[in-house]
């Protein structure tokens, strides 16, 4: 029984053009995070007091290393799995080959951005981490790298507005298949979201670098980068909930149970993922206390739709589970295909997202955020998040997307079960040992090794995350040998696949208020009004703001 | 659109969970007094040192048990390094920086603020055992952030 309400029922393929530019995409995306796990080995064996960065080629010193780390795991590679995996299942979802021209354009810009960014961070001209807070100054390469990088996800929200806006006029007054609305809902909400990055780097902090204006004002800054830096998590994340919500229970053989209910998750992270940026503020000066606990509030709020996820999620492996023969109150959870690396993955994502979420609420919980503020615990915290439960998932969609977009079969499939254990025991491990030393005190971001001050407690905690950074390491390159491997030798497919998808126990409405729910118009009206609750008090004070500072380049 | 029974539940009890655990930070927050850092003022970052009270650094007291510690953070040290008070004794940091942002973190305690250019930060705390923490900048400002340090010493 196939719903035609997830995606159209038509077996619809891209075509070959346009498929490989999205092959390009996934690879570059892959080829950052690549390069990323190098250098986060080399920051993990650093808290264990092991110096493998005086190696590194060209590398003057940890926080260049750190600097490439942030940016091309935390951006080149969410970005352009995004990118590159929503236009993908929009398209299939709604049955319709993409605009050519424009898909090439975000290619483009994100390979352009990509160098920019990346050559003034490999000369050491950008050793400013991923969240470039003025007053320090990085070269001009660097902002414009990241302004490109952020213009190939607005081209992606064009691309896939534009595929809605075709289907709507010859579908009118159907339902928009559930697969491309949360893919389209991902896209509205991070349009929204990444205007706080623009308006700091194009407006402020390139003329700044250029040296077209003089000053920087580095609270406003900061709010603007936080303004998107929040939201920006849910951006990673929610490439991984279209997989955890349409694929997964396909892959599980159970159902997604309902279509609704994943319709109004979806609008909810498009409302509240915005107007909770004062979380990563907390201990901020200039902005009142008033407005932080408001943030604080929403971010409870926000909280809720990852709790519906953990249900709806759950509740269909469980019915998988069930149709394979599981019985009693958790011994479906051993009965599901625990021989699928696409599975496995995502499940083991599932299971740190769940200590994610609870360090994250942690660090949400207005005065207890001074317990663990950049200390230790936060990238305890955010591996996690994003450094696990997304990087895991997309891994784990590689599985079987890099055969689909190539039409080749997996290579390695026991290695790439091997590499997905091997993975999630080192992020545990790792976490363990950075939240530990976080809890003691000891801060990130910080070259321990020459540091002159510590704790014996930090020592344990250092050398876990030494340990299980290294074993993160060694389950991504396992996870690399299988997609290298699948690459260049594994057996060509004459018959084209599909993308896996579920079907739903209960489909949408076609009549009523449920209807409504489609339009984008109204609920981007929504998150507007509240962003403008959450940031208008505090603009309305704080400009025309407090231009002083000029560039450092402490580096 | 119909949402199951058991759904109900468990968004129920997430529900109150998340309000009970709010219930329990605000009161924290504005029934026994832990706050966090509020607009406090601006100043001009390349006047700091010339700015009252920025231009003599240190520790005073300032009324019954109550002390007052001005405190500059520039790439890459604290001015004063060391800081001493009684156990007891309520202690208001007042803080900022000349050049980047910094962080300080006082470990063991919930001291924990940034410190941004142009702005002043502010907080209150009451070291209650003697003893000695390390003051830690926590926020990364430059090649030399991890040589940025200095400790309190509570006697
Ligand atoms: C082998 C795998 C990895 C290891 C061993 C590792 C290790 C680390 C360590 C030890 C830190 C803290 C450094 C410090 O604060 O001084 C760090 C920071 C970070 N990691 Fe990873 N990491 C890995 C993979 C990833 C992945 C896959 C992502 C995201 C997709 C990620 C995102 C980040 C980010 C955003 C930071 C913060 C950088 C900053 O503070 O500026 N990491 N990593
Ligand atoms: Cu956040
Ligand atoms: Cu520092």
């Amino acid at each position: 029984m196939k719903n035609p309400t997830v995606a159209s029922p038509e077996g619809f393929q891209l075509p070959d053009s346009q498929r490989r530019v999205i092959r390009w995409m996934i690879y570059l995306a892959f080829g950052a995070l690549f390069i990323g796990i190098i250098n986060g080995l080399g920051q993990a064996l650093n808290y264990a007091r092991v110096d493998i960065l005086q190696y590194f080629p060209g590398m003057r010193n940890y926080y260049q290393g750190l600097t490439v780390h942030g940016v091309v795991n935390a951006i080149v590679f969410t970005f352009a799995f995004a990118n590159g995996f929503l236009a993908l299942t929009t398209s299939r979802a709604l049955a319709r080959p993409l605009n050519t021209p424009l898909l090439w354009a975000v290619l483009g810009t994100m390979v352009a951005g990509t160098l920019l960014a990346g050559y003034a961070m490999a000369t050491g001209q950008a050793s400013v981490l991923y969240t470039f807070y003025p007053p320090l100054l990085a070269h001009w390469s660097f902002y414009v790298g990241l302004a490109l990088l952020v213009v190939s996800t607005w081209l992606t929200a064009i691309l896939l507005f534009g595929a809605l806006r075709g289907w709507r006029k010859e579908n009118e007054g159907k339902r928009i298949p559930l697969m491309a609305f949360i893919s389209v809902a991902t896209y509205a909400m991070w349009t929204l979201a990444s205007l706080g990055i623009a308006i700091s780097v194009v407006g402020l902090l390139i003329p700044w670098s250029l040296g077209l204006i003089a000053h920087s004002d580095p609270l406003l800054s900061r709010t603007l980068f936080w303004y998107s830096g929040h939201p920006i998590v849910y951006f990673w994340l929610l490439p991984a909930y279209v997989s955890w919500y349409v694929m997964v229970p396909r892959q599980a053989g159970g159902t997604l149970f309902s279509d609704p209910l994943t319709r109004v998750v979806f609008i909810m992270f498009l409302l509240l993922s915005i107007p909770t940026g004062f979380h990563h503020q907390y201990t901020d000066p200039g902005i009142s206390g008033g407005m932080k606990a408001l943030h604080g509030v929403l971010t409870f709020g926000v909280f809720f739709p990852s709790m519906v996820t953990a249900f709806s999620v759950m509740y269909a492996l469980e019915i998988g589970g069930r149709r394979r023969g599981g019985t009693g109150l958790a011994n479906w959870f051993l009965k599901l295909d625990w021989k699928n690396p696409a599975l496995v993955a995502q499940i083991l994502a599932m299971l740190t997202f769940t200590l994610g979420g609870i360090t994250g609420l942690i660090n949400a919980s207005y005065n207890l955020n001074q317990a663990i503020h950049n200390t230790a615990w936060v990238p305890g915290h955010f591996h996690m998040t994003v450094g696990s439960a997304v990087t895991m998932s997309f891994m784990g969609i590689a599985f079987w997307l890099i055969p689909y977009l190539n039409r080749q079969e997996l290579v390695g499939r026991g290695l790439a079960l091997v590499s997905q254990w091997v993975y999630f025991f080192g992020v545990l491990v790792m976490a363990r040992g950075l939240i530990s030393g976080g809890l003691d005190g000891m801060p990130r971001r910080t070259e321990m090794l020459e540091a002159p001050y510590s704790k014996p407690s930090w020592e344990l905690a250092g050398m876990l995350t030494g340990l299980g950074g290294t074993l993160m390491f060694v389950g991504g390159m396992l996870f690399f040998a299988v997609l290298i491997a699948t690459v260049l030798f594994g057996k060509k497919t004459d018959t084209p696949e599909d993308i896996p998808f579920t079907d739903t126990h209960q489909p949408p409405a076609t009549t009523g208020w449920e209807v409504k729910l489609d339009s984008f118009r109204y609920w981007l009206i929504a998150a507007i009004v509240l962003i403008l609750i959450a940031y208008g008090p505090f603009l309305a004070q704080y400009l025309p703001g407090n231009f002083t500072s000029t560039g450092y380049r402490f580096f | 659109m119909t949402v199951e029974r058991i759904e109900k539940i468990f968004l129920g009890l997430t529900a109150a969970m998340l309000l009970v655990f709010l219930g329990a930070l605000f009161y924290s927050a504005f029934g026994m007094g832990m706050h966090l850092p509020d607009r406090e003022g601006e100043i001009l970052p390349s006047e700091v040192r010339n700015t009252p009270p920025f231009d003599d650094p240190g520790v005073r007291e300032v009324g019954d048990n109550q002390y007052e510690v001005v405190l500059i953070g520039a790439a890459w040290s604290f001015t004063p390094r060391e800081i001493r008070v009684p156990a007891g004794a309520e202690v208001t940091f007042i803080a900022t920086t000349t050049d980047v942002i910094h962080g300080v973190h006082i470990e063991g305690t919930r001291l924990n603020f940034m410190l941004i250019p142009g702005q002043i930060s502010k907080v209150t705390s009451t070291f209650r055992e003697p003893g000695e923490h390390l003051m830690i900048c926590h926020e990364y400002c430059g090649a030399g952030h991890h040589l940025m340090y200095g400790r309190v010493i509570v006697e």
